[in-house]
């Protein structure tokens, strides 16, 4: 298992390497040269032939991205072009936004998910069923952005329940722990901090959550009749066991492996989500910021969040991987092909 | 001391017709049940309904003819923000144009940029996934790891980057979803392929000696392309989202075209004083996109023999 | 006498219309007796079981009749009071052992959940009759196997553990349905023996459902034949066996091949099929598959007759007393061969 898991984690330095090059050669040797737009418009030569030769964008192409990954090997992934901070103080200031963010709407993606997907594959084709398959059709269909603008112009607009934009209000931002506000400012005991955090928190992670929520649904329904329809259930109801308890801990229980699969290619794609909901939301967090530097240029804060997020994505297919173990006695790792 | 219960012969040699049917029949078979499935029927209603408005306003547009109750990037600011009402059923924008008919005009961009970005990830997606598919070894191991490797950045971001190498605008847009796609058709190719190549069939035209660019455009094809039917039905749904995201965020369509998803994006700062602005075009959306995903959630039970009989 | 079924008829509403898989059977278990049900897939005999146990699953239901446990009516009680007997007084093994088992738990928490639901004794108690019981039904090193998980077991090692968890609480009546048709020969005489030893040990009953008249001749002390959700003979496994009366009993006779019988002789086949249950003749069920088909066959139903402790469901016995001899059993008709049949 563990010889399994350094083999997965291996994995990710080619995964990585490649990753970059793609970014590198969209952002550094397809596009238009950054320097008239990082300088303005006005700069003239000299300035910008002195900040060329500053950020190194004189050497040749492949010396420029060797010095790189040179760099991002000794853990320095370059200054923003702009800030002229380095890059992992900028991710490190804006991440746990977005990871907080990402986090309590796979929660809610996922509780709200298995439990309708439950209740409609054991209920098939009732009312229930169909509202829900109903709502997760919609789910899917949804732009993400303008369930965003609703639930904004319903909660904030017309019953003014909780707040459009931000994350908390600037005097009750908590001390710092560990980034994410809904930890930092329980540990700090600071409920009134905690309170204000939960609403900004609610309507931006419930935008996010839909659409993983509907795929999570059908997900659920999809492996739950299947999983019904099996033997082993008939089995379990002739012992005479509640049928709740056959339901959640033999057929959810045996229908679950689908189910995380999807979840864990969810958590990978909220993170894209993010960067529709942040700006919706005015969520100060990486991803609104990407696309910000992304259309200025700032070709090393770009590198550094794919790369970040490409690590994440990559980590939660082998966490997944290795929950399918706990899941299924029946999966060995050493036989697996990797 | 057997006496096995045994299925009759006439059902076996029906199961056995069906694993050599040929691919036309199947598509054939696909859409006899597809026409029983009511939501699929009304997500193609839909759609032919959305491509009859684009056709009508796109011919009548060339023809230099106002079909639209009004010119849709026809500017009237003494008349902006105004609510719907009897003359403009969906209200003004910021700059006092009528919303009804820019939403109808704006049905040809989506689906335009629907078709086309899919168009090419199809194209590429297909091609890539049958080679690696076919060939294996080497071949199949660098594609697919380049695949691998896209499909790890979000496709948002990704799309975004191509936007800021290739610039603004609704062609490259196109060229951005579309490419940010291939990995997903590779993919699903590449897994057809591999199955349908062990088949009998192909086994056999191999042993026969037929070409390789024939067999898989004469065997391989056709026995993979239901599930590219479908692929692709989904991926114009998800095309379409992306497109909305995309002009959301400023980068697709430019002014004065009208895009849903621009026409959201320009809107959004007058969420609270005009929200009327911001509801028409996500719905416009919405409803694109659930057609269809009806459509292509429908023709994957028709291809799907096990969720037909759920 | 410990189960009395009556008038039991359990249908299946489809599209295309109702299918009667069980119409309107009655038979009666004692304490301690096994009597099997016998018949071709689609005659109602898991649908029986099933009725039973309260485990039809829908577009399924009881359309009628009583299913008296000990008196009680199992069909009119809450699913709460089933639930008790469920498991514990009745207990059912299936067909498949190797899918019948939960792949994700333990075999002892399988077992275990049975015994904690049923009976009010402490987990460590319930861990050592889950053993006892493993041993019992024959599992070698029982305490270190409690700990495998299905997939690391044989077809019979499974339905050993199957047994195990249906005779863990001790019940009076346990339903096996099929519960050797997946299993290789030699395994099949072993689970056999399992259970008449395990009745022999629990003084329970059971209800044998099978399509192997072997399996029957050796295990069961009285049988039923279905045909097509009907009833067609009950007799004791002896007379059966030495004089079948109905028809097709001695079509399902003929066609077992016997290792002793060195003639050239191709095996015999019912022929023809079963009838399709949304189409069904209007006379008897099997008339059109019958070698003995009369005019009136075609037309009417036999009813269930009874004659010197046996019954059966046929017109040759309309009229005639027993002693007439009704039809041979070592005569198969060669012509009747062809044609493909459900039984080979």
């Amino acid at each position: 298992m563990l010889k399994y898991i350094i083999k997965r984690i291996l994995m990710l330095i080619p995964v990585l390497i490649g990753v970059s090059i793609i970014v590198f050669l969209i952002m550094r040797v397809f596009s238009p040269d950054p320097a008239p737009i990082v300088l303005g418009q006005h700069a003239t030569q000299q300035t910008v032939e002195a900040w060329r030769q500053a950020n190194g964008l004189n050497d040749p192409i492949y010396l420029q991205y060797f010095n790189y990954l040179k760099g991002a090997l000794t853990g320095d992934l370059g200054t923003s072009y702009y800030t002229k901070t380095s890059v992992t103080k900028e991710i490190f200031t804006r991440f746990p936004a977005t990871i907080e963010l990402a986090l309590v709407a796979i929660v809610l993606a996922s509780l709200f998910g298995i439990i309708i997907g439950v209740i409609s594959a054991v209920k098939k084709n009732s009312i229930f069923d169909n509202a829900g398959m109903l709502l997760a059709l919609v789910g899917v269909s949804m732009p993400i952005f303008w369930l965003g603008i609703l639930l904004i112009i319903l909660f904030s607009g017309v019953l003014h329940w909780l707040p459009s934009n931000g994350r908390i209000d600037p005097l009750l931002q908590p001390i710092r722990v560990t980034g994410f506000y809904l930890v930092d400012s329980l540990i700090t005991g600071n409920m009134d901090s905690f309170k204000d955090a939960l609403r900004h928190i609610i309507l931006p992670a419930s935008a996010l959550a839909m659409y993983s929520m509907a795929i999570i649904t059908r997900m659920t329904r999809s492996s739950m009749l299947d999983t019904l329809q099996q033997d082993y259930i008939r089995t379990a109801r002739a012992k005479g066991i509640d049928e709740s308890r056959v339901i959640v801990r033999h057929a959810l229980r045996n229908g679950l492996i689908p189910i995380i699969t999807v979840i864990g290619l969810q958590l990978g794609s909220l993170l894209g989500g993010a960067v529709l909901t942040e700006t919706v939301f005015s969520w100060p967090g990486i991803g609104a910021y990407t696309v910000a530097c992304i259309l200025k240029s700032d070709f090393p804060v770009v590198q550094g969040v794919v790369l970040l997020v490409a690590t994440i994505f990559v980590l939660m297919n082998l966490l997944v991987d290795v929950i399918y173990g706990f899941l299924d006695p029946r999966i060995k790792y050493s036989k697996k092909e990797v | 001391m057997k006496t096995k219960d045994n299925s009759n012969p006439n059902e076996n040699s029906l199961q056995a017709a069906e694993y050599v049917e040929k691919p036309e029949s199947q598509l054939k078979v696909m859409w006899e049940t597809l026409r029983q499935n009511k939501a699929a029927v009304v997500g193609l209603i839909i759609i032919a309904f959305l491509v009859l408005i684009a056709l009508t306003v796109w011919v009548s547009e060339l023809m230099g003819k106002q079909i639209l109750p009004y010119d849709p990037n026809y500017s009237d600011m003494s008349n902006a923000f105004t609510p719907p009402n009897s003359t403009h059923w969906f209200g003004t924008d910021q700059l006092g144009r009528d919303m009804f008919s820019r939403i109808l005009d704006g049905t040809k961009i989506s689906l335009f940029v629907g078709v086309a970005a899919v168009a090419i990830s199809l194209t590429i997606g297909v091609i890539l996934g049958a080679i690696a598919g076919y060939r294996g070894g080497k071949t199949d191991t660098i594609i697919m790891r380049v695949m691998d490797m896209m499909l790890a950045i979000p496709s948002i971001l990704l799309a975004i980057a191509f936007m800021a190498a290739l610039g603004k605008g609704l062609d490259k847009a196109i060229i951005a979803i579309g490419l940010v796609s291939i990995p997903e058709y590779a993919r699903i190719v590449r897994g057809s392929i591999l199955s349908v190549k062990e088949n009998d069939f192909v086994q056999a035209a191999k042993v026969i000696g037929n070409k390789s660019s024939r067999i898989i455009y004469k065997h391989i094809l056709p026995n993979v392309i239901s599930v590219i039917v479908v692929r692709a039905t989904l991926g114009i749904s998800s095309a379409v989202l992306d497109t909305a995201a995309l002009g959301f965020l400023g980068l697709g369509v430019q002014p004065p075209f009208a895009e849903w998803g621009d026409m959201l994006g320009r809107a959004r700062g007058f969420i609270f004083t005009a929200p009327y602005t911001l509801i028409f075009p996500g719905i416009a959306i919405t409803i694109t996109v659930l057609a269809f995903n009806l459509l292509g959630d429908g023709l994957r039970d028709a291809i799907d023999p096990k969720s037909r009989i759920k | 006498m410990l189960l009395e079924v009556k008038n039991l008829s359990t249908e299946f509403k489809l599209k295309r219309g109702i299918v009667k898989a069980v119409d309107n059977i009655s038979f009666t278990i004692d304490k301690g007796e096994i009597l099997a049900i016998v018949g071709e897939s689609g005659s109602g005999k898991s649908v029986t079981s099933l009725s039973i146990m309260g485990l039809l699953q829908k577009p399924g239901r009881i359309a009628d009749g009583e299913i008296l446990f000990k008196s009680q009516d199992l069909n009119k009680m809450s699913k709460k009071e089933l639930k008790k007997i469920r498991g514990n007084n009745i207990s059912m093994i299936f067909q498949e052992p190797m899918t019948s088992l939960n792949p994700v738990w333990r075999i002892k928490d399988q077992i275990m959940e049975s015994i904690m639901t049923h009976m009010q004794i402490s987990k460590k108690e319930a861990l050592a009759r889950t053993i006892e019981m493993l041993d019992t039904v024959g599992i070698p090193s029982a305490a270190q196997r409690a700990n495998d998980f299905p997939h690391q077991m044989s077809g019979g090692m499974r339905q050993r553990v199957m047994t195990a968890m249906a005779l863990a609480c001790e019940p009076e009546l346990l339903i096996a349905d099929e519960p050797t048709t997946a299993l290789d020969v030699t395994i099949q005489a072993q689970i056999l023996e399992l259970l008449y030893r395990m009745r022999e040990k629990f003084n329970m009953a059971v209800l044998l459902i099978t399509h192997d008249l072997g399996v029957v001749s050796e295990a069961a002390d009285r049988v039923i034949v279905m045909y097509c959700g009907k009833i067609v003979e009950e007799a004791d496994v002896r007379s059966l066996f030495e004089r079948p009366l109905h028809p097709y009993t001695v079509g399902l006779l003929q066609s077992i091949p016997q290792i002793d019988d060195d003639s050239d002789e191709r095996l015999y086949m019912i022929k023809g099929m079963v009838p399709n249950p949304l189409n069904m003749p209007s006379g008897c069920a099997f008339s059109d598959r019958c070698d003995h088909s009369m005019e009136r066959c075609t037309k009417e139903i036999p009813e269930l007759r009874e004659m010197s402790g046996r019954k059966v469901r046929c017109f040759l016995y309309e009229s005639e007393s027993i002693t007439c001899g009704g039809i041979s059993a070592t005569s198969p008709s060669v012509g009747a061969m062809e044609g493909g049949s459900a039984i080979k």
